[in-house]
């Protein structure tokens, strides 16, 4: 089988955000593949060292710098790269087209992706690339085993968690918790240097995107920040009370 | 038509529906041509609910079906998809719970319609659909645009008042859909713990993190208080991975984003990735040990100083 393991490349959690002509500025900052799809690779690893026999292709679309990214999943261990280069932001819908083409190019049976877009905070990306390959997906994922054409596991949905079990082709979506994602040995990372790393234009894929960014701004929330010293216990307590009884009024 | 989607939970109508039928009436006084807001209920057993909408809406469709009886995303997204199309909407209000922001862009791409997800202010000129959402762990507030014969938006949870219920109730129609055949098996379920206010619609929310101490710390300090003040619980990764908390409660970026009128902060330093799940909170309260913690450079009150010995002497004033 052949499994596709969607990356994208972010800014680092711990980074701060900068906004230049109303967009968020990455130039000087620390990019990192986003932490939801480190679990998808980690995945795609863990099923094929559980004994199935699969290639594990990593795909990414954005510009140049997004080839890093790539390499850290082929050091990881996935066997080959494909990065859609381009320099245009496209939202969920729009991408899922190029994800949804390579899935069936690759004539792929699995797909991973993360939860959530650490930089657009979408969701959107596993269901629609889904719904375009006619496929089902399962979303937030917590635990994986795959038999056969056969997943079983554990997600997360509205109102706690759902064992289920779903035939392939399928999209996954993962998150915190599926596993622990590997760090990429020297030898490894000496290794994915050798490894196939294949640039398509996005042209063919006929992408239209439906949504404009217009601008994107920091807003800080004046905080009151009326911080007490605690060494008096009762009458810091006593102190907190009262200001949230009286002057912030949102206790009784 | 605008369409909402209707929540429900427990035999009710959420909050986050009633905060769709604000969204959908403010959209619906901006929006040329038809402005009617329809609802749509779909379900096992929803009469009460039908019922229930019924007085916030101009019509209510009710799929009132066995098939219906548990969600699924290629079931919603087909009925929603029909409805939308039969019903020649312009605007499609959706959830944005797990679910919502699961199923949703299956109806973008069944439409071929733009997504505009998880948003907390909307305005409508024609065709054309602006909207402000959180981006970069809710960081960054962006505004994005659509201009389209028919749009499909997530509702943020918490961020638009909820509408009140009038007097008299809409006419109420069932409707007859094409479902397809779920392919994703729910073979078993875990309940999350229900006998507190929800996380997501509470309006006050006690949190903690390790400064707590242990699993019985967090009983002890967190709960305690949360009960006392009739909150919610939420808790940081920190302590959901050591164990002490369920992931459920999970407050964060690979968690829940809550948004209460006041979040108490117990123990807990401020990683980013918590930050970004609560860092909408109206009034923001810390009690932490570490002056130097992040968390107190965007509370509005706290207090620095030692969790086991500041919460039991608060509990003992809200007491008095």
């Amino acid at each position: 089988m052949r499994i596709l393991t969607y990356i994208r490349q972010v800014l680092d959690a711990e980074e701060s955000v900068h906004i230049t002509n109303n967009a968020v500025a990455l130039e000087n900052s620390k990019l990192v593949m986003d932490t939801m799809d480190e679990y998808g690779v980690e995945e795609a690893l863990r099923l094929r060292e559980s004994g199935i026999e699969a290639e594990i292709v990593a795909v990414a679309v954005g510009p140049a710098r997004v080839q890093d990214a790539l390499r850290t999943a082929l050091a990881m261990g996935a066997d080959r790269a494909i990065h859609v280069e381009t320099d245009i932001r496209l939202d969920a819908i729009a991408l899922s087209k190029v994800l949804a083409k390579l899935a069936t190019q690759e004539e792929a049976t699995l797909i991973f992706s993360g939860g959530q877009q650490a930089d657009w905070d979408s969701h959107a990306l596993a269901a629609a690339t889904a719904e375009r390959l006619h496929w089902p997906q399962v979303t937030w994922t917590s635990a994986l085993e795959l038999s056969g054409t056969t997943l079983t596991g554990k997600h997360d949905a509205d109102d706690g968690s759902e064992s289920f079990t779903l035939e392939l082709p399928a999209v996954v979506t993962t998150q915190q918790g599926l596993n622990e994602p590997r760090y990429p040995t020297l030898p490894n990372i000496m290794k994915s240097k050798k490894k196939e790393m294949r640039k398509e234009s996005l042209e063919q894929f006929d992408v239209a995107p439906k949504l404009k960014f217009i601008s994107a701004e920091i807003q800080v929330k004046n905080r009151i920040n009326k911080i007490l010293d605690g060494k008096d216990v009762p009458a810091a307590a006593a102190q907190l009370v009262d200001l949230l009884r009286n002057e912030a009024r949102v206790i009784a | 038509m605008i369409l909402i989607v209707v929540e429900y939970t427990s035999g009710k109508v959420s909050k986050s529906t009633w905060e769709m039928v604000t969204a959908a009436r403010e959209l619906a006084q901006q929006k040329g041509g038809d402005p009617s807001i329809t609802a749509l209920v779909l379900g096992s057993g929803i009469a009460p609910i039908a019922a229930e909408i019924a007085r916030a809406v101009d019509q209510v469709l009710v799929a009132d079906l066995p098939a219906l009886a548990q969600y699924d995303a290629e079931l919603w997204s087909a009925a929603v998809a029909q409805i939308a199309t039969e019903g020649e909407a312009s605007i499609v209000l959706i959830g944005g719970s797990r679910s919502g922001r699961e199923y949703s862009p299956r109806v973008a791409i069944k439409l071929d319609a733009p997504l505009l997800e998880d948003v907390i202010s909307l305005k409508a000129s024609g065709d054309t659909i602006t909207a402000q959402h959180y981006t970069y762990l809710a960081r960054v507030t962006e505004t994005i645009e659509a201009t389209a014969a028919i749009a499909v938006v997530t509702i943020k949870p918490g961020v638009f008042n909820p509408a009140s219920p009038r007097t008299e109730s809409a006419e109420q129609f069932d409707v007859d859909l094409n479902l397809p055949t779920p392919r994703l098996k729910v073979t078993g379920k875990t309940a999350e713990r229900s006998s507190r206010v929800s996380l997501t619609e509470a309006e006050i929310v006690v949190s903690g993190g390790r400064g707590v101490g242990s699993a019985e710390g967090f009983t002890q300090y967190v709960e305690a208080l949360a009960d006392q003040l009739g909150a919610a619980v939420g808790a940081t990764r920190a302590i959901v991975d050591a164990g002490w908390r369920p992931y459920s409660e999970q407050v964060g970026q690979t968690g829940k984003t809550v948004q209460p009128k006041t979040y108490i902060a117990i123990g807990i330093s401020g990683a980013v990735q918590h930050l970004s799940g609560m860092n909408k909170s109206k009034t923001i309260v810390a009690i932490n040990r570490d002056a130097e913690a992040p968390i107190f450079k965007i509370a509005d009150y706290g207090i620095v100083g030692d969790v086991t010995q500041l919460v039991p002497a608060i509990l003992t004033e809200l007491k008095k």
